[in-house]
């Protein structure tokens, strides 16, 4: 697994619009921003309404997955091109959702929406219709979750990677600062994790920082590879961004992505918590 | 959620919050879809988000020294805010 089979450039998106065999999926929280302009061809999926489970919390599961993928005109054999706004963020989450369904081609747009608009490049505003499909999902591989008392577990053990910013990590505040406080959970994090903010991963246009870079981001901040790994932020979006830095752009091995993360860990009654 | 929430001039109910706002300018008018980022008394990144129509940001913090920054095709600007408990507002200006 390298760089090139995991990570495409805007300039590669934009030769191949309209390429048979390859999807272009847009993924947003604010699915307004699709509606608003998208790549030519691009499909959207959005991140509550097509890939939460409608009321347990919960990804959906494989016949929801099936279903849904099959609506959107995606095929088992499409390459799937996965981009979105926030600087991925919920690009980075679908694409550890496809893996988890075992979808065998698939890859991130560096830089997502945002490096496409300020390359000013063209968006569009036509519907999208694509045939129907009869997709088939694999089993959930489950060796890239990681749940609750797994990360218990891994206090002490493993290298538990808490993405969220410097102030969330230190309880400072509860929620990235575009969103109102929410107080319901407790603040701080999980004893022995090491804070490396998913954005130290990431340029300022949204595109993803050199191999070498990376590799000596994570050494410097004590990560250590002899170790399995864990990483989580509030919700589980911006550990996808760096499950995806650790394991497909650096090969890291056994590299779990806790999509619960804080919102769970800091509500359980009687785990501990540091600040 | 960890997505923007629409930026707008809609109404919000400030409460104990602290909310930093305001506009993003560049030669004498808002820019739309610039992106703003606040960054926190480190410059590490806290948050982004894309302003409106009217070119309009906001985001809810913690009373202390922020950083704003803004990339837009047009350009980049950088402005410093000490936000209190309750609305802060300002301007970003990209020369």
């Amino acid at each position: 697994m390298s760089r090139n089979d995991v990570l495409v450039t805007a300039d590669w998106a934009q030769e191949n619009l309209g390429a048979a065999g390859i999807v272009f999926v847009e993924v947003d929280e604010d699915a307004s921003a699709y509606d608003g302009g998208h790549i030519e061809g691009a499909v959207k999926l959005d991140w509550k309404k097509d890939l939460q489970d409608p009321l347990r919390r919960d990804y959906i599961d494989k016949s929801a997955f099936e279903a849904l993928l099959s609506s959107k005109g995606i095929s088992n054999d499409d390459t799937v091109v996965l981009y979105g706004g926030n600087n991925n963020w919920f690009a980075a989450y679908a694409y550890w959702y496809f893996k988890i369904y075992g979808h065998q081609s698939v890859k991130l747009m560096d830089g997502g929406r945002k490096k496409w608009e300020l390359d000013g490049r063209p968006l569009s505003k036509d519907t999208v219709e694509r045939p129907a499909t009869q997709y088939r999902a694999g089993e959930p591989d489950l060796s890239i979750r990681a749940f609750r008392d797994e990360v218990v577990a891994a206090i002490g053990t493993k290298n538990l990677v808490d993405v969220r910013s410097p102030d969330e990590f230190s309880g400072k505040i509860l929620a990235p600062a575009h969103l109102p406080q929410e107080q319901s959970q407790r603040p701080g994090h999980v004893p022995s994790a090491i804070n490396i903010p998913w954005s130290k991963a990431a340029n300022e246009d949204g595109t993803f920082k050199s191999d070498e870079q990376l590799a000596a981001l994570y050494a410097e901040q004590g990560f250590d590879d002899s170790k399995e790994t864990i990483a989580y932020c509030r919700i589980g979006e911006r550990s996808s961004h760096t499950w995806f830095v650790l394991q497909e752009l650096l090969g890291k091995k056994n590299v779990k992505n806790y999509d619960g993360s804080w919102v769970e860990y800091g509500s359980l009654v009687g785990v501990p918590i540091e600040k | 959620m960890c997505a923007a929430p629409k930026q707008g001039n809609t109404t919000i109910d400030v409460g104990n919050q602290t909310v930093i706002q305001g506009q993003v300018w560049h030669d004498g008018a808002p820019v739309a879809g610039a992106y703003v980022r606040l960054l926190d008394s480190t410059d590490e990144f806290t948050a982004e988000v894309v302003t409106s129509p009217e070119g309009e940001f906001r985001f809810f913090a913690a009373p202390g020294q922020w950083k704003l920054r803004s990339l837009a095709q047009v350009g980049k600007g950088e402005r410093v805010i000490d936000a209190d408990t309750g609305l802060n507002e300002t301007t970003v200006v990209i020369d």
